[in-house]
């Protein structure tokens, strides 16, 4: 049999379904992989094999008692370690939560376990998600497989990582301000952010309450339509899950392979696509752009003037609501603690724990949040910041009046060398720049792979009106069906 | 002009419960001043008459019945606690009292 | 520190006080604010916790549509307006109590607004405005260790149990109350009185102070006749009726004992001791507080559905104040009965005695008489008093079947009080029971009689009064046990002579 690694999750879970392969197979070959090449890439923080192979048993056993499995069983799944799985470290890329094993499971573990996934680990990723480039995880950065001197991405460096390093088909991630989408543009994989609400919270260690959304990642946009199936929907755990069904995702994944987007209207957002982008990812860009109207999509450029306020926006947003949740981390009920000699009061031992468990951007954004919601600030920042989010909101609105979907260059620059950002931090926020107006308004965002520059691969982003899922998968997987995959040097 | 003092930032962090380092206090100064100037833009966007959104999904009531589900075992409970007693969570003295609430 | 305090009638003649009540209700709901964790008081440390109420790292609330409906109840029973649209705030700071370091509470978008709440006190009714009623989460309990006191102070380690956390707790917050003058005390205790009869009433929580379902922040300050309101303190760990009056009055004394010689007060919190009936400072803060309040991401606005608003409100019970003047109407009490009726905390008890069958004149009678006494010399709330509505009713119907009389009727009460069991058994048990059988009282007559020629011969002269010493007699040897109108006519009838 040809390497099961290699393999989409759509082909794995039809050998498995067809008895031509077991699901046990299917995850030692990953385990192995991973074996071989993870002290290089550092993907993972940690691999269950244990669970993993258990959990294939168990697949294995159900379809020789005759069940009929869901279309991702036996499908190895790589999940950030920003999602509670009951038994299994969760650090958050955290010294505050080192040797944390939460008694419970996240939403979207579950259904990923009842859906007959294959959890082989959980990949490493920024602090706490805070981060475009995995390198502030306190347990050492991510290497991007296309060029191990440099970045992955971030902050789910790990997820994005361990696809192009052939780890694992499917992984999970959580975007915030383009952790999905970012890393999976410069790894040359596939990142869809759902519409904040198309999936559960319940279980993600929370960054940024009102922002963040955990979606699927995978090499391909078949492949994560049905990861995003798998996991998404309304769950009564999570009060911002969206009570209603969502959009066949995979059936749009599948319309748009077809290669037809004969009235289609796509949006070039105008304020991304002037100086803000490398030449190089501007051209790959355009050519891409010439591919989606081959394809029939009719392109028409749209103003979205406040975008250019989202990034100080969401630096206020993120930071405020952060600042808030990451309180808890306080060495009183799990996690870290430090300096308790029976003599220092809680206050001390609060203050050295965090002091200890949180590194620099961590802290910075913490202090930044802090500040935002102080009184005497709070109108001038935090206020403010939520003003601008309802007229970026707005935009959106306005544009999909025009367009069916927006599309932009995901990121500004390809994958920067590891290093290059660290001594400043805001130019490391940068990268987000056109991931972060889709957290702001909600809606859902893909990264999908649509060329290289200097042999590096740049991302394509499409963004589609909140609940209108299903658009971008068409319309990733229409430029997928012209464009091709991209398969990275070998390790 | 600096958009926030050390003075400042060590006020932040013991707001924050964070121990930091002298050094610490002069790169964060450093660097939150940098962003804080950045992230002031937003005062450039005529928003006064705009409503602010927390949320970016239109929903509302979302309630959950009055229904007991099933807890964690205090052994459960405890599993990740630093230091427990007696099936409490232990913690050094405390200093300051409770003034909320 | 034992400083004279000046006298009361000085204090109120000098200075007119300004007091505020900040009240938290824990609501019975069967389950916790955000999870389904039970909310059944006691219970062994750490058994009533799930990851949300715990706040573990990735857990989310949602909201108990009981407790939405609850406060909701309450505001429309406290007048108040309900918000068309409103939602929950974050509030920042860090304690151990608290798992996620803030607490889920309202902001400056409080469900109900702008109430009040009608309250007697010395035969007038006093207006007190509502400011707002808001929902919020319970903390859990610490425990102090190594202190001498179990008190914070001089604790070497606390251990904290998480049942308590995420109960939901209304708090309910008047506008300040000027104008009250000496009544103050009796005005704050009167309110928190009437609010827990009201709450009472909707079912919505048993509000018993000594479990703490039901605690209260009293806020005092005084000012010179005409000047500005003065600085206000805040006095918590008032657990009682009692010690919400005593906090009030003993903060007024201390207050004008400070401002008498010159001093100010500082804007702080103050605890209240019970044994002592005084206040002493709480720890002073590091430094201001800024709980930097903002909206909870997690949770979405509420926007009470106005038919279903409409609809709890056609559902309200009769409120205490309505129901109170049913009854005086019924039982046909002046305004001054049934103001001391209300004063004993009696109303509910001879309610559910006269419902057991008793006259509300004979039920109004042992609950204000014997036992009101009773609870006096013990120190207890009458319904505290260990008689229930249904034995005094029982009671009363021994006396109207003629099986006791009055004096015998006491003794019993006095037996129910003490836990001797139910009146009847009382009765049987010590003996006691009115001696009907006239043959048996018939020679007991005929022995007095000859035991007293002259008092006799008196009666018989037409002095019918002396017939009283006769009555006695008999009552000696019969140790009580005959009916005083009976006996009496059954010696008139023995010597012949018309009562």
């Amino acid at each position: 049999m040809s390497d099961l690694t290699r393999m989409t999750a759509t082909e794995i879970a039809a050998l498995v379904a067809g008895g031509e392969t077991s699901a046990v197979e299917v995850t030692q070959a990953h385990l192995d992989r991973i074996t071989a090449v993870d002290d290089r890439v550092h993907a993972f923080l940690h691999v269950d094999t244990e669970g993993a192979l258990a959990a294939a048993r168990a697949v294995d056993e159900r379809r020789a008692a005759g069940e009929v499995l869901g279309p991702l069983a036996g499908v190895p799944v790589a999940v950030k370690d920003v999602l509670a799985t009951r038994g299994v470290p969760t650090t958050v890329g955290s010294k505050i939560l080192e040797g944390w094993r939460p008694p419970y499971d996240a939403t979207i573990v579950q259904r990923l376990r009842d859906a007959g996934t294959v959890m082989l680990g959980k990949t490493n990723m920024d602090e706490f998600a805070m981060g475009s480039s995995t390198e502030y995880s306190a347990y050492g950065p991510t290497h991007n497989p296309w060029d191990l001197s440099r970045i992955p991405g971030g902050s789910g460096g790990g997820s994005a990582a361990a696809l192009a390093a052939y780890e694992a088909p499917l992984a999970i991630g959580s975007d915030t301000g383009g952790s999905i989408r970012q890393p999976g543009a410069v790894t040359g994989t596939v990142g869809a952010k759902p519409t904040y609400g198309g999936t559960s919270r319940y279980g993600l260690v929370a960054f940024s309450s009102s922002l963040d959304t955990p979606g699927p990642c995978a090499r391909n946009v078949l492949d994560a339509a049905l990861l995003h199936q798998v996991i998404g929907g309304h769950d009564p755990r999570d009060s911002t899950s969206i009570p209603q069904p969502m959009p066949d995702v995979v059936a749009a994944a599948k319309l748009g392979a077809t290669g037809d987007l004969t009235g289609v209207r796509l949006g070039i957002v105008s304020e991304f696509v002037g100086e803000g982008a490398e030449p190089g990812v501007m051209a790959a860009f355009r050519e891409s752009v010439d591919a989606l109207a081959k394809l029939g999509a009719e392109i028409v450029e749209v103003s979205c003037p406040t975008f250019a306020y989202a990034l100080p926006a969401y630096y206020l947003i993120a930071p405020s609501e952060c600042s808030s949740n990451l309180a808890r981390f306080d060495g009183v009920r799990f996690g870290l603690r430090v300096g308790d000699d029976g003599n220092r009061s809680l206050e001390e031992v609060m203050s050295l724990t965090r002091e200890a468990g949180f590194g620099p951007e961590v802290k910075r954004r913490i202090m930044l949040g802090t500040y935002a919601l102080s009184s005497g600030y709070y109108d001038a920042y935090y206020g403010q910041a939520q003003k601008v989010r309802t007229l970026i909101t707005r935009d959106f609105t306005a544009a999909f009046e025009q367009v069916d979907a927006l599309i932009s260059p995901t990121t500004p620059s390809v994958a920067f060398p590891m290093g290059a950002r660290t001594a400043d931090p805001y130019q490391m926020y940068l990268a987000d720049l056109f991931t972060i107006p889709t957290n702001l308004y909600g809606g859902p965002g893909i990264s999908v792979p649509c060329g290289l520059s200097e042999g590096l691969p740049v991302g394509l982003q499409v963004m589609a009106p909140t609940m209108a899922d299903d658009r971008m998968y068409r319309v990733a997987a229409a430029l997928e069906s012209a464009v091709g995959t991209f398969t990275p040097p070998a390790l | 002009m600096a958009a926030i003092s050390r003075e400042e930032v060590a006020h932040l962090a013991r707001l924050s419960r964070l121990a930091v380092t002298e050094e610490e206090l002069d790169m964060f100064a450093g660097q939150l001043d940098v962003i804080l100037q950045a992230v002031a833009q937003v005062g450039e966007v005529a928003a006064a008459d705009i409503p602010p959104t927390s949320h970016s999904v239109p929903l509302t009531n979302i309630f959950r019945e009055d229904v007991v589900t099933p807890c964690l075992t205090p052994q459960e409970a405890l599993s990740g606690a630093p230091d427990a007693e007696d099936q409490r969570f232990r913690v050094p003295r405390i200093l300051t009292e409770d003034v909320a609430s | 520190m034992t400083t004279t305090l000046p006298a009361y009638d000085e204090v109120v003649a000098r200075y007119e006080p300004v007091i505020g009540l900040e009240t938290h209700v824990e609501l019975g709901t069967n389950t916790k604010m955000w999870c389904g964790c039970p909310t059944d008081f006691g219970g062994e440390p750490n058994t009533r916790v799930c990851p949300v109420c715990l706040g573990l790292p990735g857990s989310l609330p949602v909201a108990n549509k009981a407790a939405i409906e609850a406060i909701i109840r309450i505001g429309l029973a406290l007048n108040c307006s309900i918000a068309e649209w409103c939602r929950f705030a974050r509030k920042n700071y860090f304690y151990p109590d608290m798992p996620k370091n803030f607490q889920i509470s309202q902001y400056d978008e409080p469900i109900c607004v702008d109430g009040y709440l009608d309250v007697e006190v010395g035969g007038e009714t006093v207006r007190i405005e509502i400011e707002r009623v808001h929902l919020e989460e319970d903390t859990g309990k610490t425990l102090h260790v190594g202190g001498a006191t179990g008190r914070i102070h001089g604790a070497t380690e606390s251990l904290v149990d998480y049942n308590r956390a995420g109960i939901p707790l209304v708090e309910i917050v008047t506008k300040p109350i000027p104008g009250t003058g000496a009544l103050a005390p009796e005005v704050a205790r009167a309110y928190v009185t009437e609010l827990r009869d009201v709450i009472r009433t909707l079912g919505v929580s048993d509000v018993r102070m000594e479990e703490g379902s039901l605690r209260c922040d009293v806020n005092t300050s005084l000012n010179l006749p005409g000047a500005e309101w003065g600085t206000r303190t805040e006095t918590k760990n008032v657990n009682s009726l009692r010690s919400v009056e005593r906090a009030v009055r003993s903060e007024m004394l201390r207050q004008a004992s400070v401002l008498d010689a010159g001093g100010r007060i500082t804007q702080e919190t103050r605890h209240f001791h019970e044994d002592t009936g005084d206040t002493t400072p709480g720890r002073s803060k590091e430094t201001a507080t800024d709980y930097r309040y903002f909206p909870e991401p997690d949770l979405v606005p509420i926007a009470p559905d106005p038919a279903w608003v409409a609809e709890l409100k056609a559902a309200l019970p009769e409120l205490p104040r309505v129901h109170r003047r049913r009854l005086q109407q019924q039982w046909g009490l002046s305004d001054l009965d049934m103001q001391s009726v209300l004063n004993a905390g009696a109303v509910e008890l001879i309610e559910a005695t006269v419902a057991a069958g008793t006259t509300p004149a004979a039920a109004r009678k042992w609950w204000l008489g014997e036992l009101s006494r009773r609870a006096n010399e013990s120190g207890v709330e009458l319904a505290e008093i260990g008689a229930t509505p249904a034995q005094v009713a029982e009671l009363q119907g021994l006396v109207d079947a003629g099986k006791l009389n009055d004096k015998m009727a006491r003794t019993v009460l006095e037996g129910v009080v003490d836990g001797e069991g139910s009146p009847t058994e009382i009765m049987t048990n010590r003996g006691l029971e009115v001696v009907s059988d006239t043959g048996a009282l018939t020679v007991a007559v005929d022995e007095a009689i000859a035991a007293n020629p002259a008092i006799a011969d008196k009666i018989r002269s037409g002095k019918v009064a002396a017939v009283g010493a006769l009555v006695g007699a008999v009552m000696k040897t019969t140790r009580g046990q005959a009916d005083a109108k009976t006996l009496r006519e059954l010696i008139l009838e023995r010597l012949g002579v018309q009562g």
